[in-house]
């Protein structure tokens, strides 16, 4: 009797499900290598996980507020970021909280960007932010158009620093999760934003202030993404405008993987980490054994759509 | 299997508000619909103000030669968007036929047309799977759009390949009168705008993005109307591939990527909603035209092309502006 009660609670963490995916992975690159590299690998994963992580979680917050709310904004908002911080750092150590702080800056603004677009154009929020995208871009490409400017010693060192084997980065980034996983469960902010993607009308007529929470998501996306930014200008020895590219596409499997319902209403915050491990341990797997990019392309967008289409059996209200 | 008429279906279309309001409302929504085409004019007239050599068979011959596959490309995006699903790997598989085109299609001719027929194949197949499994599509074309790019790496590991002869020979026919380019965008706007709004099969496709239970209730299979608008789909987006490999005669796996997004803003500046089924095929192949030419309007006022996509989105935004102050006018007499 005791078996249903355990897989029950199993399937109710589908969190569970991509870290053991991760897991297998993980084991399968090593029996590959036989043990080799194996504290390597586990290091460049947790690096670069995080940073799908630190985009994934505002991403997260926009889709659990309903369908069709989605950030389309992130990549060019990355580039963007990135050029700014660098900029207003100029190479010093003196100028990393000024930088940080327009980076930040830039977050909000964007955020607000896309919030009113939405709101005073009555425009689905894909198009609002696709709109504001190209238009990011643009200033990205004029803006950053000038000489590389590599980070100042102390930004790089944060960025690609490691404490026994375990990035700076990763550390800090697993308290952000902790944060915005109290913050989704625990505060007004996010039971509210629950209510909204479970039925919008019925949050509102229970005294939900819709709107408001709808724009502080949208800048909490923003704002993640600007410092997604500015963080892989550091960790990669300066800004590229093509450095937030692959960055939409992972966003959004990162949160789906991760068990965050599509139809909004439902997150899961751990399974972000779990997704982001996934994605990269799969990549760095095909990798080791030699597949070529085009094979790795497709075997990664295979395995998406089989995950996508074996988690979404469950049923959800809004699942037309 | 109990067809029902689809002149039933139309009745929605009809405005609940009080006849005194009538004459107001329908010009709202005669404003609305010319909007697409009243800001390509605009935008045609200042280009011709600012360039008047623009205004020849060679000069819009140049302006639009590129036209014609964002064309098909956003037709193929508004058949998806008629059910209320997105493709986000649309860009990636323009790519990948342009590539297919480029190497298959011109050395092993029947392979090559399998392989496009397979694609469109796949693309019905993706209907069905999104259908019947409730999947949300865009995660499922966000998985294709890496199988597309590494199906195109795969074939052309580097930029290269060469279209078939017939190919670069059929996009450079020079037709009388009009440019070659005008007169597919016309065909195509025609043709789709004949299919899908005006036959009884359109309606049907229509309705399944409208109101999909009510279609599920009268008896049509929502799963052959989605598998049908994800082939035909598929179709347009083999024939914008072919039309982009035969005018740059070379492929490249990253080619076409930006053709998502385009696609997308296309159809939306031409009247296009993501819900309910409200599409128009004479408006997304206007408001491609319209993306198209905002980039040529630049290069005349010598505005670096570092701002040609923000100025895209600059006319997305102002053109959604406008159709905004459009329906407050329609709300206003109820």
């Amino acid at each position: 009797m005791n078996l249903p009660i355990a897989l029950n609670r199993i399937r109710s963490k589908p969190w569970l499900w991509s870290f053991l995916a991760a897991l297998l992975v993980w084991l399968a690159t090593l029996a590959f290598t036989a043990g080799e590299g194996a504290g390597a690998l586990t290091s460049s994963a947790l690096s670069f996980s995080a940073f799908f992580v630190i985009v994934g979680v505002g991403q997260m917050f926009v889709i659990t507020t309903g369908p069709g709310n989605i950030d389309l904004s992130i990549p060019a908002n990355i580039a963007l970021s990135g050029a700014v911080g660098m900029k207003l750092m100029d190479s010093q150590n003196g100028l990393i909280a000024l930088g940080v702080a327009g980076v930040l800056g830039v977050g909000v603004l964007v955020g607000c960007a896309n919030y009113a677009l939405i709101r005073l154009l009555r425009i689905p929020p894909i198009i609002a932010t696709l709109s504001a995208s190209f238009l990011l871009q643009s200033m990205a490409i004029a803006y950053g158009r000038s000489v590389r400017i590599a980070p100042p010693e102390l930004f790089y060192q944060f960025s690609t620093g490691k404490w026994l084997g375990i990035p700076y980065l990763a550390l800090a980034v697993a308290l952000l999760t902790v944060l915005a996983g109290y913050l989704l469960t625990r505060t007004r902010y996010g039971r509210w934003t629950l209510a909204i993607g479970q039925n919008m009308r019925a949050a509102e007529l229970a005294g939900v202030r819709v709107e408001r929470v709808r724009w502080a998501t949208y800048v909490l996306s923003a704002v993640f993404a600007s410092v997604c930014g500015v963080l892989l200008a550091g960790f990669s020895g300066g800004a590229s405008l093509s450095m937030g590219e692959e960055y939409l596409l992972a966003s959004i499997a990162v949160v789906v993987i991760g068990g965050t319902s599509v139809a909004g209403g439902f997150s899961n915050v751990p399974g972000l980490w779990g997704a982001a491990l996934f994605l990269y341990l799969l990549v760095s797997m095909l990798n080791t054994f030699g597949a070529s990019a085009g094979v790795r392309l497709i075997l990664t967008g295979v395995i998406i759509i089989a995950v996508i289409a074996a988690v979404s059996g469950r049923k959800t209200l809004r699942s037309l | 299997m109990n067809a029902p008429q689809p002149m039933t279906l139309k009745k929605p279309a009809a405005p609940n508000v009080p006849g005194s309001a009538t004459g107001a409302v329908n010009r709202a929504r005669w404003l609305r619909n010319a909007l697409p085409a009243i800001s390509l004019v605009v935008l045609l007239v200042t280009i011709f103000i600012m360039q008047p050599r623009a205004m020849s068979y060679m000069g819009m011959n140049l302006m639009l030669n590129l036209a014609v596959p964002i064309a098909l490309a956003t037709i193929a995006q508004m058949l998806i968007i008629t059910v209320n699903d997105l493709d986000l790997s649309l860009g990636s598989f323009i790519s990948f036929v342009a590539c297919v085109a480029a190497t298959l299609l011109n050395d092993h001719p029947l392979l090559g047309c399998l392989v496009l027929v397979g694609c469109i194949g796949v693309y019905a197949l993706l209907g069905a799977l999104i259908h019947s499994r409730r999947l949300p599509a865009i995660v499922v074309t966000l998985g294709m759009s890496f199988i597309w790019v590494g199906g195109a790496v795969l074939l052309l590991p580097a930029p290269g390949g060469s279209a078939p002869q017939w190919l670069q020979a059929l996009v450079k026919i020079k037709t009388p009168v009009l440019p070659f380019a005008i007169v597919v965008c016309v065909v195509l706007a025609v043709a789709v705008h004949l299919f899908l709004m005006r036959s009884r099969f359109g309606v049907v496709l229509r309705g399944a993005g409208g109101n999909p239970l009510a279609m599920a209730k009268a008896g049509w299979s929502l799963l052959r109307i989605k598998v049908t608008l994800y082939a035909l789909a598929g179709g347009f987006g083999v024939l914008s591939g072919l039309f982009l490999v035969g005018l740059t005669t070379s492929a490249d796996a990253n080619m076409a990527l930006r053709y998502t997004l385009l696609s997308i803003a296309g159809v939306i500046l031409g009247g296009g909603e993501f819900t309910g089924g409200r599409v128009s095929p004479v408006g997304a192949v206007l408001g491609a035209l319209t993306l198209v030419l905002a980039g040529s309007l630049l290069s005349f006022i010598r505005i670096s092309p570092d701002w040609q996509i923000g100025a895209q989105g600059a006319i997305l935004i102002l053109v959604l502006a406008l159709r905004t102050a459009v329906n407050r006018l329609e709300v206003r007499p109820v």
